[in-house]
């Protein structure tokens, strides 16, 4: 494998491992609040559709990362209202949401623009168009670290530097921020929220509000930025995948960050058998290559790489007084 | 009048359902859904075609899980339908089951073979038809190495692909042929991004004209391409205009025409196994005006002297079906 492939393999990991980012962290705000949330799939899902369906309408891809977010603020609202207001089953709630994305994004979009549950395609300012950063061009004859550079961090929408800037971000609110404690707080032990006399209710709610925020992000970016709109079921199980990373991360920003773009190269290394083939001297079946995060991540919960553990009033509703 | 015209209208349908040679032919869609813009839209438009010449109407339904597929069929075949006709070949299990419980009753699948006397199987030469765009794609290429990425890895698929790696080497047998399969499970027809991402990996390993036959996924290869600017070559339908003067062609799979004929038979329906080739307009390239810079006369002349070649039997492009080998590439 020369440098260039080298390159080329990173660049598509960053490219795949962003939704994974943004829905992983998504999942972070929501679990370490105490709301579990298998919908991330199914938010990311509406924000595609949404984000992609008004950037066509509109040709504004700013309007369309709005709408997107809004309409993953939409199924996070009725996620929070099922789980925290009516006490149900967060995993049900979650379930239920995704079933609801997959079918409800394919009808808006067919009756919108009948086109068999596609949005037409985007092209101009309806789209993400990549940016390219600060002397890329200069610096791109300076070895190794030029074409690096060039080849693999410059030359992205600006949502992947949003992402990657959302993991500081992240970092510093949960740790540093009076509100990132107590929403630490309300997913171990909501009583002593309570007792402290701050609203578990009201904590939980801005926790899964965030998970909106992201997921939208995520799901424009899949729409707007990587491909130019909407086709049925697009997200293709990444939520899932970053529910996976959000458990190998044990909970954490950071680990998130190295979980997700270890999950990503997995996927790019998985698109190149060749270099696979190349590199390992046997040829290793893709379906491998695509299982990978899942077996890491029943490693990592049955205990072999570390020890996993979720956060301890995760899935329970709060409830004032027993 | 327009009253009068739905009273004369509705008169002739009764008319019509009292004699007994007037039952209404129906088609079931796939999963896809009807306006996939590819294999099922194209079932749809030959229907459409029927219906608009003969002036007849016909019964619709379109899947929308695994579940409904048995019960689809029988409640057509017991509301009188007859013929009905099928796309995909994930019909071909039920249709076994349920055609003997209808004998009365024509059936026609496509994309599969279904042996029962009252069955019309209906199957596409789709490696004649890629073997010709193989030979396009390697005519237009620059660097000497093309690619294909297929949806899900089911032996269609490589059917596609191993007819396409034959017409790269019969043109340039010196070509490198990239293969990629998007996935193993049906989520690998609807995932552009990760098809946008094996084309951008295809053209890191130099390939310059991209053949995508994945279903939804292939969107997202004729949508990288078009961003990486190199070319690619749709499927199924005529997919051209995606992006004019990006897309080098399309493989067409002329499933219209077959539900068209089996519509235009009716109940008269002759079961049996009928092969869709390049003979009989099954199968083909499609040129049209965004398309037409790309492909020079002299390319369209070398393809289409071997499209008459494959018809008198002089070349015989290899069938990965037939006994699960490609001779001009490995998957």
């Amino acid at each position: 494998m020369d440098y260039d492939t080298l390159l080329q393999l990173l660049g598509s990991t960053l490219r795949l491992g962003t939704p994974l980012l943004l829905a992983c962290l998504a999942g972070l705000f929501s679990e370490r609040a105490g709301i579990f949330d298998i919908g991330l799939e199914g938010k990311m899902l509406m924000a595609a559709m949404t984000s992609a369906a008004v950037a066509a309408l509109t040709g504004s891809v700013w309007v369309g990362l709005a709408a997107g977010i809004a309409g993953s603020l939409l199924m996070a609202a009725i996620h929070g209202i099922a789980s925290i207001t009516f006490r149900g089953n967060q995993l049900i709630s979650g379930v239920a949401l995704n079933f609801i994305a997959s079918g409800i994004t394919v009808l808006v979009a067919q009756s919108l623009f009948r086109q068999g549950g596609r949005t037409p395609p985007l092209a101009g300012d309806a789209r993400f168009s990549p940016i390219t950063l600060p002397f890329a061009e200069e610096l791109q004859a300076v070895p190794v670290l030029g074409p690096l550079y060039h080849d693999v961090i410059s030359g992205h929408p600006i949502l992947v530097y949003v992402a990657l800037l959302c993991v500081p971000a992240t970092w510093w609110l949960l740790y540093r921020t009076r509100f990132g404690l107590r929403l630490r707080a309300v997913g171990e032990n909501p009583a002593a929220v309570d007792t402290a006399g701050i609203s578990v209710i009201a904590m939980r709610f801005a926790a899964v509000a965030i998970t909106g925020v992201l997921c939208g992000l995520a799901g424009a970016y899949m729409s707007t930025a990587l491909q130019a709109g909407f086709g049925r079921e697009m997200t293709a199980g990444r939520g899932y995948i970053a529910l996976a990373a959000l458990i190998f991360a044990k909970w954490r920003p950071w680990q998130a960050l190295g979980a997700t773009m270890l999950f990503g190269f997995f996927q790019a290394l998985a698109l190149r058998p060749d270099v696979v083939q190349g590199v390992a001297g046997v040829k290793v079946p893709v379906s491998a290559l695509d299982a990978l995060p899942y077996i890491l991540t029943v490693l990592v919960l049955a205990g072999f790489v570390g020890k996993a553990i979720p956060p301890r009033a995760g899935g329970e509703p709060y409830v004032k007084e027993r | 009048m327009t009253l009068m015209k739905h009273l004369m209208g509705a008169a002739a349908t009764l008319a019509l359902t009292a004699g007994v040679a007037a039952a209404e032919p129906a088609i079931i869609f796939d999963l896809g859904g009807k306006f996939d813009k590819s294999f099922n839209e194209a079932a749809f438009n030959g229907a459409e075609r029927w219906a608009k010449e003969t002036g007849g109407t016909y019964k619709e339904l379109e899947m929308q899980s695994e579940a409904q597929r048995e019960q689809a069929l029988r409640r057509l075949a017991e509301a009188g339908a007859n013929p009905v006709v099928m796309t995909g070949f994930a019909f071909g299990d039920v249709l076994s089951k349920v055609a003997p419980d209808f004998p009365e009753t024509k059936f026609a699948i496509i994309d599969m073979v279904v042996e029962q006397p009252n069955v019309k199987s209906v199957v596409f030469n789709e490696h004649e038809g890629s073997y010709l765009v193989g030979m396009m794609a390697a005519l237009a290429s620059k660097t000497g190495t093309v690619g294909f990425i297929g949806g899900m890895d089911i032996p269609l698929i490589r059917k596609f692909g191993c007819g396409y790696a034959q017409g790269v080497k019969a043109v340039n047998p010196d070509a490198t042929v990239v293969l990629n399969m998007t996935g193993t499970t049906p989520a690998a027809w609807n995932d552009p991004v990760k098809g946008a991402e094996l084309a951008k990996g295809q053209k890191a390993q130099g390939a310059d004209v991209i053949y995508a036959a994945a279903g939804g996924t292939g969107v997202g290869v004729l949508q990288a391409a078009a961003d990486e600017g190199i070319l690619s070559i749709g499927v199924d339908s005529n997919q051209n205009y995606m992006h004019p003067g990006k897309v080098l062609t399309s493989m067409l799979k002329r499933v219209d025409n077959a539900v068209y004929e089996a519509f235009k038979e009716g109940e008269a329906l002759t079961p049996g196994i009928n092969v869709m080739g390049l003979a009989n307009d099954g199968v083909g390239y499609a040129m049209d005006e965004n398309n037409a810079p790309l492909v020079t006369p002299e390319m369209q002349a070398t393809v289409d002297a071997a499209a008459e070649k494959i018809k008198s039997g002089e070349i015989v492009v290899h069938d990965y079906m037939a006994d699960n080998t490609c001779p001009a590439a490995t998957f």
